[in-house]
């Protein structure tokens, strides 16, 4: 089976994968064991399985794992941990920004895409650059409280 | 005297239970540790919901755990029932764990759904947990040699009011089961010395669901596990023919299941199941049994009835209306709606010969078990449902049906199944929340007062026995049939005075689609329509719309919610539609809807902003104030987080929503051709929360979507003088209605 190399939240890690163009979503949940990304759609419609390409966001449903080779990857995993959280993750928390929390992953790494490139964004920058991030329970003041946190800060 | 401790964690673990529960608040759910769980639903632990030891096991470490049949889909009701159990327990609300919606381990005490998890799964722990306290109180009283009324229970233990040494709760309790019957009149705490509810504690679940700790049941995987995918027919109705398994030849590790017309493909990669899902050919009989969706009112209009019911009958409305001053009628029309869970349905199941475990997120573990349990001839007490978090549900989505799909193909190759679905199986297939059709007419006099009211509805009637299982239909075999969406013709009536009102509910006998639970059940479209046809009348008296309320009501609690929400909003009273309304382009209005949740529930009240676009009938919303009165608040921040989603998710469903079918399947089947609202469309909304603390608590997942779309109706028509009475309000049906004013 094919290999592929990438830098995975911080660490170098190979895959196989028996088709080269399994998306990257699989191979992070199921032989990475990592959940941040989920699975939505498919289709790239709704953000659920964002992740970060080389620091910008991308939809791994729709990235084949062979174009994910030798960049970096970055999964909500590696943002931070419940006890050492980043400072978006940790704004989500304080604003209490998740009901079912099924978007949640694709709105930070979406934010986190957003931030790295323009650190101070206006509210309506901020909304227009989630704007192909679904939420179903209807979180979104919270959200963009939780990224304005960051912008005020 | 009772020797066993009921069940204690280090029970659970030794059993070799899936169970891990956490202490920490930083935990959630119970975390899935292995496979090697007892398939038997019996683990020994109490669950009769007239036993306190059902919801409550005491620890030696002086932690608690709590055991409830309602489930947590992003509601907060995880915090809430902690709060409301360690109020009464006077244990801190940290040391309280949660175990929730598995039927081996958790009282019946009911689904999760129709905002009955506070309410009645809360009040009823507090019971049981207002009974302990008396218990505990009095096994205090003889330890401590002192009268039980000098004694209080506080962090986690009994000691005297006057102060001086207590005993732990573990001591007094010492390991054995309690063994008391829930004392539904047990005192309870004085609300006014509450210290943990109504605070806003943080919901424990949310620092994992922002760091990827937080375990799904999509990233549930047991040993041995296999992926599968469910193979549905092009038309809904239709039978497989024939299957060409070398179709998917190339892929790696598939297996075809195929039972009559159930078809599904199973292998150890997941991706290999989702390509040989889609690659496999299959031939299907053709089959053109839907209505489609073009024309649904009028099909509706004309559908067979299975009976009608008069749900109100005051007076002689007819009469009244034959004398009336001015006379009013409407038509009001909501569509098939899907639940659009952001996550697609998913289950794991295990059937063993000894047994079957299935993890599902269903809001009704007993439910779901006692249905497989019968289509599956699978005895309920071998088979166990855990429930585990899925993406927010809001009623029955598909999570019955992928739970049965699971079933069936782990019963048919005798290992673990997962199977989630696709975007296209959950719009296709979920069941939908049913549409909703209702002739309005009112007589009023010459002061503008309502003389009469009418509501006639045309609704799905809910049958016994429940909704077939998709996968149970396609294998062929034997299952009840049944249909119901729930409460679908509550707040049909006006709230406001009328000497002359008649409701009656034209029960049709089918639906095209099959019908559930959706979020308030019926209540979003009876309240567009009972608030639209209000503000209707309002506009034709040329009174306004809040004034015309206020003449209407004398409850105090509902003079309460419109006050707070206008006087948020900023309210300037004068009749609709408004005679500014021009801004450029845009037209501007404000509107009001007022419920009280079916009539006997919470108070809400709603103020609305919204700009329309002249040129291409897009819709605004600016902003939104409501006031919210649920009675006593559990936890003021999960209560806000509820109203705020559910105000933005109807937004939803009113500006964009409708599930679209030709004659043979749903064709609304991804985000593109069911699109939800955006986040450039997210308004500002404001909150107020009234707290009636002598009150008994009402749910809160419900009511706030009521008055929603009513609420943006009568503000498109204070904006621009055309009244919407059909949901969705998509720009280019605005745009039509605006040309034909």
């Amino acid at each position: 089976m094919p290999k592929y190399n990438f830098q995975l939240n911080g660490r170098a890690v190979t895959v196989d994968s028996w088709d080269p163009n399994q998306p990257l979503l699989y191979v992070l949940r199921n032989d990475l064991n990592l959940h941040g990304p989920k699975f939505g759609c498919g289709l790239a419609q709704c953000g659920a399985c964002t992740v970060l390409l080389d620091g910008k966001a991308v939809r791994s449903c729709v990235t084949p794992v062979r174009q994910s080779a030798n960049h970096t990857i970055t999964t909500l995993e590696g943002l931070g941990t419940p006890e050492k959280p980043d400072p978006l993750q940790a704004a989500f928390m304080a604003e209490q920004a998740a009901q079912c929390g099924y978007c949640t992953n694709g709105m930070i790494m979406a934010a986190k895409s957003l931030l790295n490139q323009t650190p101070r964004p206006t509210p309506d920058q901020i909304k227009q650059s989630l704007a192909g991030n679904l939420c179903r329970c209807g979180t979104h003041t919270r959200i963009l409280n939780a990224v304005m946190r960051l912008v005020k800060a | 005297m009772a020797t066993a401790i009921s069940i204690s964690r280090r029970d659970l673990l030794q059993r070799g239970s899936v169970l891990i529960v956490s202490f920490a608040l930083g935990g959630a759910a119970p975390v899935p540790a292995s496979a090697q769980q007892s398939a038997s639903g019996d683990l020994g632990k109490p669950l009769d919901p007239r036993e306190v030891d059902s919801f409550f096991a005491f620890h030696p470490d002086g932690t608690v755990t709590l055991y409830t049949s309602k489930v947590d889909v992003g509601t907060g009701i995880r915090i809430a029932l902690r709060q409301m159990a360690a109020e009464e327990l006077g244990i801190p609300v940290d040391r309280v764990a949660f175990v929730e919606g598995d039927t081996a381990l958790v009282p019946d005490q009911g689904g999760t759904g129709g905002s009955t998890g506070v309410p009645r799964g809360g009040t009823q722990i507090r019971e049981a947990a207002a009974t302990i306290r008396q218990a505990l109180l009095k096994m205090g009283a003889d330890r401590l040699q002192r009268p039980a009324a000098d004694l209080t229970l506080a962090d986690g233990e009994v000691r005297p009011l006057a102060g001086g040494a207590g005993v732990g709760i573990a001591t007094l309790i010492g390991g054995k089961r309690l063994s008391l019957e829930l004392d539904p009149k047990a005192p309870l705490r004085d609300p006014s010395r509450y210290t943990v509810v109504g605070k806003p504690v943080l919901r424990p679940d949310v620092p994992g669901k922002c760091t990827a700790r937080h375990t799904y049941l999509q990233d549930l995987s047991v040993p041995g596990m296999l992926h599968a995918r469910v193979v549905r027919p092009p038309a809904m109705g239709a039978k497989l023919l024939s299957v060409d398994e070398s179709s998917i030849r190339a892929i790696p590790g598939v297996r075809v299941v195929r039972q009559e017309s159930f078809l599904a493909v199973v292998a150890e990669n997941e991706w290999a199941a989702v390509r040989a899902a889609r690659e496999l050919k299959a031939t299907w009989s053709d089959w053109q049994g839907l209505p489609g969706s073009s024309d649904l009112p009028r099909v509706l209009r004309s559908s067979e009835f299975s009976r009608d019911e008069t749900l109100v009958n005051r007076g002689n409305s007819a009469a009244a209306l034959a004398g009336a001053a001015k006379q009013l009628s409407a038509t009001y029309y909501w569509p098939f709606q899907s639940h659009g869970s952001l996550g697609p349905s998913c289950a794991v199941a295990d059937v063993r010969p000894d047994g079957a475990t299935v993890w599902s997120a269903s809001q009704g573990a007993h439910g779901l078990r006692n249905t497989l349990s019968r289509t599956f001839g699978i005895p309920q007490d071998k088979l166990r449902v855990i429930y585990m978090d899925g993406a927010g549900s809001y009623g029955t989505n598909g999570t019955d049906d992928v739970a049965a799909d699971a079933l069936l193909l782990s019963k048919s190759i005798g290992k673990p199944v997962r199977v989630q679905w696709m975007r296209a199986d959950e719009h296709g297939w979920d069941p939908k929340g049913p549409p909703q059709l209702l002739d309005l007419r009112a007589g009023i006099d010459s002061a503008g007062r309502i003389v009469a009211w009418e509501t006639e509805m045309w609704l799905p009637v809910a049958t016994p026995g429940t909704r077939p299982l998709l996968a149970a239909d396609g294998a062929g075999l034997n299952q009840p049939r049944g249909q119901n969406a729930g409460q679908i013709s509550q707040n049909a009536d006006p709230p406001y005075a009328a000497p002359n009102v008649r409701v009656v509910t034209h029960w049709l006998k089918e639906a095209p689609l099959r019908i559930s639970n959706l979020r308030a059940p019926g209540k979003i479209a009876n309240v567009f329509a009972v608030e639209g046809f209000t503000d209707e009348i309002a506009a034709a008296a040329g009174v306004d719309a809040l004034e015309y309320r206020l003449r209407g009501l004398s409850d105090p609690r509902a003079l309460d919610v419109l006050k707070r929400a206008t006087d948020m909003f900023g309210w300037q009273a004068r009749p609709s539609p408004n005679p500014q309304a021009a801004q450029g382009g845009l037209m501007v209005g404000r509107g009001l809807a007022y419920m009280r949740y079916k009539q006997a529930e919470n108070y809400v009240a709603m103020a609305m902003e919204v700009a329309v676009e002249r040129a291409t009938g897009q819709i605004h919303v600016r902003r939104v104030a409501c006031a919210h009165d649920c009675g006593l608040i559990i936890n003021p921040d999960g209560l806000r987080n509820q109203v705020e989603g559910s105000i933005v998710q109807t937004l939803s469903r009113s500006l964009h929503e409708e599930v679209k079918f030709d004659r043979s399947r749903v064709t609304s089947t991804d985000w593109a051709s069911y699109p939800l609202l955006r986040f450039p469309e997210a308004p500002a909304v404001e909150v107020a929360l009234i707290d009636r603390p002598n009150l008994p608590p009402l749910g809160a997942g419900e009511a706030s979507t009521a008055p929603v779309a009513a609420a943006l109706a009568n503000a498109i028509f204070d904006a621009t003088g055309v009244r919407l009475r059909s949901v969705p309000f998509i720009a280019e049906r605005v745009k039509a209605a605006l040309s034909r004013a």
